[in-house]
């Protein structure tokens, strides 16, 4: 797709999703979650076009989270623009130390320890007697450039989360333009010709990494505030398993579909825990080896993807 | 000094029920190389089908020291059911597929074992502590463990001798240790690596459930207990090197020894300190300690 | 003149296996060199060491006069030096056009240029023009999965050429492919190397093609340089003829 039809493709989708959110006021916080879990999901997506699936997304959604959490509860300031520069930077930071002890995985072992790792922060919150332990904290009167967010404000906060949403696909979709984006799909299907290219692999991973860190931590912070609350189970691994399941239904093959998984996982986890608390999860189960056996398409980003066939060259 | 030597006791029973759960997922991952991330609910499976066996035992009256019997039988029985099922009925339709793909099936796997449990048991806490006080207790100094504790330590040594002396020393060991050195190869000399992938499952399924059944006594038996085990067994396969059994066993000892050391001085940092370690030994060692380098042939 | 590529007492061992003994060998820039010797005789063990795929234990491997032991395949390449391979390494699902796309931004992909839009309007024309260097802009939207093996072959030495490499080694460019083809692939690759002063070494089986496309023929026999010399008198010397060619010994 080229620059300009994809923009004009995000604006339309951009001031659709603020006009519904504007004639169905009952669903804009279910809209406002999915979107910034979205945002998680969309670093995720961005980094199985390298090849890489992360289990420990939400490490950084939880660093996010907590990052305006304690910002806003301990150090009072309550301007989310501040909350989520703050956010930004302490997951950048994590991220790129992190980076150089899992650059040097792939495959299930990138998984697995991304994983543990977010898991011993689920082990730092849930003993943190400061920080609420297993209960967390409230996150309360926000603010975004003045105007209140988060609470009852329920279509401004719609609004900042949309234009976060489509600033991370905007910003991915740039990145995918760059010489690195495009060796990243290289990666995915041959390391040792990306490397004998001139190209370091394990830079490449670290790159992904410390985007897709930001992106969720972007998430994080932003679900925070729209709920009002924080607490360990954003790092805990099925929270980083909910956002592989949304990736794996959205596929990688499209920025903008991650957001849309988000959005039919939410509608129907809304309705499953209601009337059917106890088969949510199988349900979900039951939808992956679906998707696996019969739509290896939505598992682009694992299996095969290709864009339409380009330019015609010659004969 | 006692309690030094009460981290060092604590340390190897943990390490103890941390080895029989983990070196089932360590064989399956050596012969199928899936990483199991059901493993856990394996383990649940195996604590709820325990769980069930004991109350129909102690409600028939029957003598208590057959409990034990009970426990086992519950364990093989359900072990050996859950892997046929799983093997057969569902990962066999993803032979062939990348590690990473199966790691994903097994995920979604685990969410609908997760909710399978609840629809069978219910979501009410199952408590049957009566096989705990049949072993009487054992004094080591001025310390004092449940002799069933000291069970626990048993069946994982003879769990780890059967496997190894299975492996090194029988000639279906010599076949096995052909299928996890190399499966393709192993399939053109003939081997039927089918049919050890489901030996495989099954006795890591089994092994799994042992673990939870042996458990089942010392807990309240509720949903969600899969979920901590199968990040704990991560840790421990990772450390030890995955697919390595002697791995497995040093990685069961040092996150035992390592939890047991945190519970006794720095409660805190319990879950924390067994990641950190994890983290820090493939610092040193990307592979784990055991692990072969894999060098990919051009 | 001074060598491209001069190694020096090269030695590198797998256990018990030696695969290199003392390799003493000097490639002039400019030349096209054939590689030849039996199974094991340590031909892609000398190709995997010159571009830093294997260290060796012992020894100097230069290039222009710079060491490269002890740099990685990635170093090396960006000093100008690249490879195809016995089996072709190629992005699978990306199609032949992508796949040389990828490998020209290869080269911006580096320090903050790395971050910088690569302009797709010049990819694509200097992938256009590499496709037609070598005879692949009927396969230019096929998938690499899906071509058959001597296409293969030519698109993995195509991406190797993306960077405009000094020194070119091929491991086996025809391997696998049938012999009306075979020709065609090396006709293809020389003619691109001589017509930029290439400098090549090429391992490969088929005698016929070594005596038509090298300036100069190596013969290694377990893990030793047997001879090196023009085409002629190697592809002539008894011991290449039983050791190697593998022919009964002369009662010719």
């Amino acid at each position: 797709m080229n620059a300009a039809r994809f923009f004009a493709l995000i604006a339309i989708l951009g001031v659709a999703v603020a006009c519904v959110g504007y004639a169905f006021p009952a669903i804009n916080f279910l809209l406002a979650v999915a979107l910034s879990k979205g945002l998680a999901v969309l670093g995720l997506v961005m980094m199985m076009r390298a090849g890489l699936v992360s289990f420990g997304q939400g490490l950084f959604y939880a660093i996010g989270g907590y990052t305006a959490g304690i910002l806003s509860h301990l150090y009072k300031v309550h301007e989310a623009s501040l909350l989520i520069g703050a956010a930004v930077l302490l997951s950048t930071g994590l991220a790129l130390v992190v980076s150089f002890l899992i650059a040097r995985y792939r495959d299930i072992f990138f998984a697995m320890l991304t994983l543990a790792l977010s898991m011993i922060l689920y082990g730092l919150l849930v003993k943190s007697a400061a920080l609420g332990g297993t209960d967390g904290f409230n996150v309360k009167s926000i603010t975004f450039l003045g105007m209140p967010i988060g609470g009852t404000a329920r279509y401004s906060s719609l609004l900042v989360v949309l234009g976060f949403a489509l600033g991370g696909i905007v910003a991915s979709y740039v990145y995918s333009r760059t010489a690195f984006g495009r060796l990243a799909e290289g990666l995915k299907e041959n390391e040792i010709r990306v490397e004998y290219l001139g190209a370091s692999a394990d830079l490449i991973v670290r790159i992904s990494y410390v985007g897709s860190a930001v992106l969720a931590a972007i998430g994080g912070a932003l679900a925070g505030i729209l709920v009002g609350h924080v607490d360990p189970e954003m790092a805990f691994w099925a929270t980083s398993g909910e956002f592989v399941v949304i990736a794996v239904l959205g596929g990688s093959a499209s920025l903008i579909t991650p957001f849309a998984a988000a959005l039919v996982l939410e509608f129907v986890r809304s309705y499953a825990t209601q009337y059917a608390p106890n088969t949510w999860q199988l349900v979900l189960g039951v939808i992956i080896f679906a998707l696996i056996l019969f739509l290896p398409a939505g598992l682009a980003g694992l299996h095969k993807r290709r864009k339409h066939a380009k330019t015609t060259v010659g004969a | 000094m006692s309690s030094l030597l009460a981290v060092l006791i604590d340390g190897v029973m943990h390490a103890a029920w941390l080895f029989t759960i983990a070196v089932g997922l360590t064989l399956i991952y050596g012969v199928m190389k899936i990483l199991n991330m059901a493993h856990g609910s394996f383990y649940a499976f195996g604590a709820y089908c325990c769980a069930t066996a004991l109350g129909q035992y102690f409600a028939a009256g029957l003598p208590p020291m057959g409990a034990f019997l009970a426990i086992f039988m519950s364990a093989l029985i359900g072990g050996i059911l859950l892997g046929l099922i799983v093997e057969r009925g569902i990962l066999r339709l993803f032979g062939g597929r990348d590690p990473i793909v199966m790691l994903l099936v097994t995920y979604a796997l685990f969410l609908v074992l997760e909710d399978a449990i609840k629809l069978i048991w219910g979501v009410d806490p199952y408590i049957v502590g009566e096989p705990l006080g049949l072993l009487g207790v054992v004094k080591i100094g001025t310390l004092v463990y449940p002799g069933y504790n000291f069970l626990v330590v048993v069946v994982a040594v003879l769990v780890c001798v059967v496997l190894t002396s299975f492996l090194q020393q029988t000639a279906y060991g010599k076949i096995l240790r052909a299928v996890i050195h190399d499966p393709e190869v192993s399939s053109t000399l003939g081997i039927n690596v089918t049919r050890w992938s489901l030996v495989a499952f099954i006795t890591g399924s089994v092994l799994a459930a042992l673990g939870g059944a042996l458990t089942a006594p010392t807990i309240s038996v509720v949903p969600g207990m899969a979920v901590e085990v199968v990040v704990m067994m991560f840790a421990v396969v990772v450390i030890g090197g995955l697919g390595s059994i002697p791995g497995t066993i040093i990685g069961a000892l040092v996150v035992g020894l390592v939890r047991s050391a945190a519970v006794h001085f720095w409660p805190e940092v319990e879950l924390f300190s067994i990641y950190a370690v994890m983290a820090l030994v493939l610092v040193v060692k990307p592979k784990g300690l055991f692990a072969g380098m894999e060098l990919r042939k051009i | 003149m001074e060598p491209a590529i001069r190694t020096r007492n090269l030695m590198k061992s797998f256990g018990a296996v030696v695969a290199a003994r003392d390799v003493n060998v000097d490639i002039l820039p400019g030349t096209i060199s054939g590689l030849i010797g039996t199974n094991g005789a340590g031909k892609t063990t000398f190709i995997n060491m010159l571009t830093g795929y294997l260290r060796p234990d012992s020894g100097s491997i230069t290039l222009d006069g710079t060491e490269i032991v002890g740099l990685t395949s990635r170093e090396i390449t960006r000093l100008g030096v690249a490879r195809s391979f016995q089996i072709p390494q190629l992005f699978n699902t990306l199609s032949a056009i992508e796949s040389l796309e990828l490998a020209l931004a290869a080269q911006q992909a580096r320090g903050l240029r790395g971050f910088a839009l690569v302009s797709e309007d010049e990819l694509e024309a200097r992938a256009v023009e590499l496709l037609k260097e070598f005879g692949l802009e009927g396969f230019a939207n096929s998938l690499a999965g899906t071509l058959p093996e001597g296409i293969r072959k030519l698109l993995d030495i195509a991406i190797a050429m993306a960077r405009s490499p000094r020194v070119l080694f091929l491991d086996e460019p025809t391997s696998g492919v049938a012999a009306e083809e075979k020709f065609a692939i090396m006709d293809r690759v020389i003619a691109a190397a001589r017509h930029t002063g290439l400098t090549v070494l090429f391992v490969e089986h088929d005698m016929e093609i070594v005596r038509r496309y090298s300036d100069r023929v190596l013969a290694f026999f377990e893990g030793r340089v047997l001879i090196d010399d023009k085409p002629d008198v190697v592809l002539s010397d008894t011991q290449v003829r039983t050791l190697i060619i593998g022919e009964e010994p002369a009662h010719a």
